[in-house]
């Protein structure tokens, strides 16, 4: 695995997701080469101000993903309220209306999964805090295609069930604190 | 890298298809079809999409399954109240001055959009002059449609956004409870035609004056996107209204050029008068 340069990084996050992702977003640098997708379970019904509130903080551009929308390196995209969000095979996104998956639409596990088939060994799969199981399976499967799989430390996340399912289902998951995911990540680059 | 073998397994299978059965999902956004086709894999128990193709080509009782994976959608009653006001509060107004109406569905799926039209109509007074078309590729869910019965545990939803919309009535009136079913009332169908119609292969059938046709164009690659929205162009009325999808807009379409906005957050579009 080691030695295969990253192409793309997938966050996943639920219940305390803003402070944990306040930590690792603002960190990474304005020329950061790797474009990276965010799913946060948020409520179908409320428009999500996610990718405002980030660009506000962070030095790389932040905004909510746009169905067909090349990818571009150096950018944060954050799924839509109500909508999978899906990697390509031509290095775009799409969105999708299919049925929640495990009660979420956004799903941590459809974004892992599809991006998974798309990076295979360059993908940087990262699930933080959260009250479900969403994500386990999805960061199970960018493991088993080869890539770089992140858990959050259980014990520091405002909510454990999400990364101690993870843990569960992919046991050789690296498990770091959220700063030092902000470091991994910022180092993972440059591989 | 070499193309995966399940990739070549799915170009082949949708190939089959198509083939087949004239039901072309060749040129589908790849992610979401991938996705469905393994979970009809993993659910009706096959070992890989070759053997799926196989049955598929010899089984006819198979299309109807496939399809079900490959077009299962799911809607509510008004969802995105917005949007349902803005056609309440800025479309209706100007449908009121034409005689007679109509209004396409597309890809109406079970029936959720549909019926909320219809009941939008109603109340606004325009149902009696409106013909409705109710258009999809599944057969299954037209039918679904045509019942207009839906689980009673999804009513309360229904009921949250029809208040949400603007809506001048109670849903209860257009409903009756029983056996924890909705069924709604058969009169909302008497100005309804449904009707098998695929926007990959299928051509325009008559001048519409609002087509409504939300979250089926995330599912299309840009080329068939584009097609979709060539056909709604061509079936539409001078100053015609089309609404799409709160996440689809016609800004990367080669057609954008023919629609001006109606209500720009909405997605609501109206064709320019040329």
């Amino acid at each position: 695995m080691t030695g295969v340069s990253a192409e793309a990084v997938v966050i996943g996050a639920s219940a305390g997701a803003v402070e944990a992702l306040s930590v690792i977003l603002p960190s990474l640098p304005a020329d950061y080469r790797l474009p990276v997708f965010v799913v946060v379970h948020v409520p179908p019904d409320v428009k999500s101000i996610l990718a405002e509130l980030f660009q506000a903080k962070c030095k790389i551009e932040v905004r909510e993903a746009e169905d067909k929308e090349p990818i571009k390196g150096g950018t944060a995209y954050f799924a839509p309220a109500d909508y999978h969000l899906l990697v390509e095979t031509d290095k775009s996104l799409s969105l999708s209306n299919d049925e929640a998956v495990l009660y979420s639409r956004p799903s941590v596990d459809v974004l892992f999964e599809s991006a998974a088939d798309v990076y295979g060994p360059g993908l940087v799969a990262v699930v933080l805090t959260g009250a479900n199981q969403d994500g386990a399976r999805g960061l199970r499967a960018v493991a088993d295609a080869g890539g770089r799989a992140i858990a959050q430390e259980p014990e520091g996340a405002y909510a454990s069930a999400m990364p101690k399912a993870a843990i569960a289902k992919c046991p050789h998951a690296r498990v770091l604190s959220l700063q030092e995911i902000a470091v991994y990540l910022q180092d993972v680059e440059k591989v | 890298m070499p193309e995966k073998i399940e990739d070549i397994e799915i170009q082949l299978l949708l190939e089959a298809l198509y083939q087949r059965y004239h039901y072309d999902f060749r040129n589908y956004a790849q992610a979401s079809v991938k996705r469905r086709l393994k979970q009809a894999r993993e659910q009706m128990g096959f070992s890989s999409f070759s053997a799926i193709q196989e049955s598929l080509l010899h089984d006819p009782a198979m299309l109807g399954r496939l399809l079900g994976y490959l077009t299962v959608q799911v809607s509510e009653m008004f969802r995105d109240p917005s949007y349902f006001r803005a056609i309440r509060e800025k479309v209706v107004p100007h449908l009121r001055t034409y005689p007679s109406v109509k209004v396409w569905i597309a890809g109406c799926s079970s029936g959720e959009e549909l019926y909320s039209f219809v009941i939008l109509f109603r109340e606004e007074g325009l149902e009696q002059r409106t013909l409705f078309y109710a258009t999809d590729i599944n057969q299954d869910a037209l039918a679904k449609a045509e019942t207009g019965i839906y689980d009673l545990d999804r009513i309360q939803l229904f009921t949250e956004n029809h208040r949400k919309s603007g809506g001048k009535s109670s849903l209860s009136d257009y409903y009756s409870a029983a056996y924890g079913k909705a069924s709604f009332d058969k009169s909302l169908r008497k100005r309804v035609v449904f009707s098998d119609h695929s926007l990959v292969t299928d051509a325009v059938f008559a001048e519409m004056h609002l087509v409504s046709c939300r979250n089926v164009l995330i599912y299309f690659d840009p080329v068939l996107q584009d097609r979709a929205l060539g056909l709604f162009k061509d079936s539409l009325a001078r100053r015609g209204f089309l609404g799409l999808g709160a996440k689809e807009s016609l800004r990367f379409s080669d057609h954008a050029g023919s629609f001006t906005d109606c209500v720009r957050e909405e997605k609501i579009y109206q064709k320019l008068a040329e």
